[in-house]
């Protein structure tokens, strides 16, 4: 009798815990109903301030769309398709990733299709985004960007230039290289670095800049590694000038005292904005942006005559 | 030691050490194959780099082996002391951070920030110590998991405190010109930029091998990472010894982390990922063993200059870039190789 009396009492609080965690659920699922939530996927390397920019644009928009924002990154391919089909298995309201390893990504954009999840694509992959059928891009397209970093070279009568790449593979920043190639007149080269190891990106360049002493260009393809470079041609009493791709704080201060030439921003805040907006205008009233083409975020030139201008926001982390 | 060596060696007293000439007492040091291979590899890129014949090459590769050699130098002691340590590269960012954040966000000088920093890797290192001691764990294990304990922090405390991923700019901050001068400035020789981080290398290998082969200490070193237990039995303080070493690679850290705060004003949080492998390949190039109680600090300095030349000198050499891993990778290899066959000669029939 004990026992059964125990049991007996083991059922009844089991019993009550259970209609307790579904009215948990249930309460959850109704606030779901209400707030959409979506992952942003990128192919970041942690601690990026560029990529923290875009994520700061997309936590806006989420913030102003009443969404609930998923951010996961990785920078290597197969991880980044990973994070994909786990957020697939989550049940997200849609998705924006960035198509940085198209190939690898693509099976995974696939089943994110099936389990009916809208995609949009943004910063990287505007070569792929429709053939992988998102439903829209935001971003820059590098290969026009590097083409007019190309006719900008021109104009400035360069001859021979080294593009710093700083992720080799990473087919966004082939594409600026190779969009320079196809414009510009002179040489260009291209320089594999890897990462943020600040002392061996400046030993590299100068090394470069010691093997070819014509060099007259050093084109950057992240804003952090202007500055060294600017080092590095000291170190190697160089006459290269330096340009460099995105933009920090530091670079625009270069820039309004005439050290670093021009920054070609892609606005990453928008990128991440509009990108979590598009999901949002698309699964709240059908619609979609740009047309059939990407939506355009770049390229701006920022030069010493409206650094001043765009300061500010730089300073903050927006920009 | 037996009776009979004992008598055997009373015989012919010390006989074989005198009479050993000085080429094969030189060539059975630890670092007389990384001497060799540095050689070849100095003498290959000589014959097929131009470039690399200048004065200012070879500046430019000692500074990229002494942003390598200084924690390597570190790491090679606690390697001899039988210990690893994979948290070495991401601590030298998080050194860095903790100097930048302390002095902007906290105490407002830049003094205090480089000192705070200091305490702070000195810290980490004797926590990693005491966690190998109480724990017992491999210090594989016990490094690891602060290696990527620290990455996160890294970023998570650096977006807590500055809302970036980045540290601002410290070079409008008072003090910055004289602590660029102790840890960053560069002087002029021939019309080569020297970094002063390259004497402060030097330096440091020279104590260590000072410790190592002339004090109690040093034999402690090799005692504790040779054979813990005797170590033990002999008296030697084995914990002691360990906690002191992960903290000496604190202190490596920390002072890498200033010169690079100094050098290049802000600091990426994600930086230092990987450095580790290089600090330990450096020592172990340099010849300290994988399993302990054999190496040298200077062939730590060797094995970084040999990292150094290689990185440097496929850019002089103007190899396709697109092979530029590949090409880092074999070198680094080669050398290895002509390194240990050197060490098999000079050893074999002593």
């Amino acid at each position: 009798m004990k026992y059964l009396n125990g049991s007996i009492g083991a059922a009844v609080a089991a019993g009550a815990v259970l209609a307790c965690s579904a009215a948990l659920v249930a309460g959850q699922a109704r606030a779901e109903d209400q707030q959409m939530t979506v992952a942003m996927i990128t192919h970041a390397q942690p601690g990026d301030t560029f990529w923290d920019i875009i994520r700061k644009g997309a936590e806006a928009a989420a913030k102003k769309d009443n969404i609930k924002l998923i951010y996961l990154a990785d920078p290597t391919a197969t991880k980044e398709a990973q994070l994909i089909s786990n957020v697939v298995q989550q049940h997200v309201d849609g998705i924006a990733l960035t198509l940085a390893f198209p190939d690898a990504e693509a099976p995974a954009v696939k089943a994110a299709q099936k389990a009916g999840i809208p995609i949009v694509g943004f910063n990287a992959g505007v070569g792929q985004w429709k053939s992988q059928e998102l439903l829209g891009y935001a971003g820059q397209d590098e290969t026009v960007a590097g083409k007019a970093v190309g006719e900008e070279l021109n104009k400035e009568g360069a001859k021979n230039v080294v593009c710093l790449d700083q992720q080799q593979g990473a087919v966004q920043l082939e594409a600026r290289c190779n969009g320079i190639k196809d414009t510009f007149k002179g040489k260009m080269e291209v320089l594999y670095v890897t990462g943020y190891d600040m002392p061996t990106v400046k030993a590299r360049v100068q090394a470069k800049l010691q093997e070819d002493p014509s060099i007259d260009y050093v084109v950057t393809l992240g804003a952090p590694f202007a500055p060294v470079v600017l080092d590095a041609i000291t170190a190697s009493s160089s006459k290269a000038k330096v340009g460099t791709f995105d933009m920090s704080p530091v670079a625009i201060d270069l820039i309004s005292k005439g050290k670093i030439q021009w920054a070609v921003d892609q606005q990453p805040y928008v990128e991440g904005y509009e990108a979590v907006d598009m999901l949002w205008l698309y699964v709240t009233n059908g619609d979609t942006v740009g047309g059939g083409g990407p939506v355009l975020t770049g390229p701006f030139f920022v030069t010493k005559d409206n650094a001043a201008a765009v300061a500010k926001y730089a300073r903050a982390g927006t920009r | 030691m037996t009776t009979t060596s004992d008598q055997a060696g009373l015989a012919q007293p010390r006989r074989q050490v005198q009479t050993q000439v000085l080429w094969k007492r030189v060539l059975k040091r630890p670092e007389a194959g990384a001497l060799g291979g540095a050689i070849l590899v100095f003498i290959f890129f000589w014959v097929i780099a131009p470039p690399f014949r200048q004065f200012a090459a070879f500046t430019t590769v000692l500074y990229q082996a002494a942003t390598i050699g200084i924690p390597a130098v570190a790491v090679a002691l606690l390697m001899i002391g039988g210990e690893f340590d994979l948290s070495a590269g991401v601590a030298v960012t998080t050194s860095s951070l903790a100097a930048s954040m302390f002095a902007t966000q906290v105490a407002g000088s830049l003094w205090a920030g480089v000192v705070f920093a200091m305490f702070f890797s000195l810290g980490i290192g004797a926590l990693n110590g005491l966690l190998l001691i109480r724990t017992k764990l491999h210090s594989f294990l016990v490094t690891l998991g602060t290696f990527l304990m620290l990455q996160g922090l890294n970023i998570a405390i650096t977006k807590l405190i500055t809302g970036n991923v980045a540290t601002g700019d410290i070079s409008g901050m008072a003090g910055f010109n004289t602590l660029q001068a102790i840890f960053a400035s560069n002087f002029m020789i021939g019309g080569a930029q020297i970094s002063i981080a390259i004497v402060y290398w030097l330096i440091f290998v020279a104590l260590a091998t000072w410790v190592l082969l002339r004090t109690k200490i040093g034999n402690w070193i090799f005692a504790v990472g040779g054979q813990g237990d005797s170590a033990r039995a002999v008296g030697v303080p084995v914990n002691r010894v360990k906690i002191g070493l992960f903290m000496l690679v604190g202190f490596s850290c920390w002072f890498l982390a200033m010169h690079l705060l100094f050098a290049y004003d802000t600091v990426q949080s994600g930086a230092g990922i990987g450095n580790e492998l290089l600090y330990i390949a450096a020592s172990v190039v340099g010849g300290c063993l994988l399993t302990g109680g054999y190496g040298s600090a200077v062939g730590s300095a060797l094995g970084a200059f040999i990292f150094g030349m290689t990185t440097e000198g496929v850019i002089y050499a103007d190899w396709d870039p697109d092979w530029f891993q590949f090409f880092v990778g074999a070198m680094l290899l080669l050398a290895t190789v002509v390194n240990t066959w050197i060490r098999m000669r000079a050893t074999k029939g002593k």
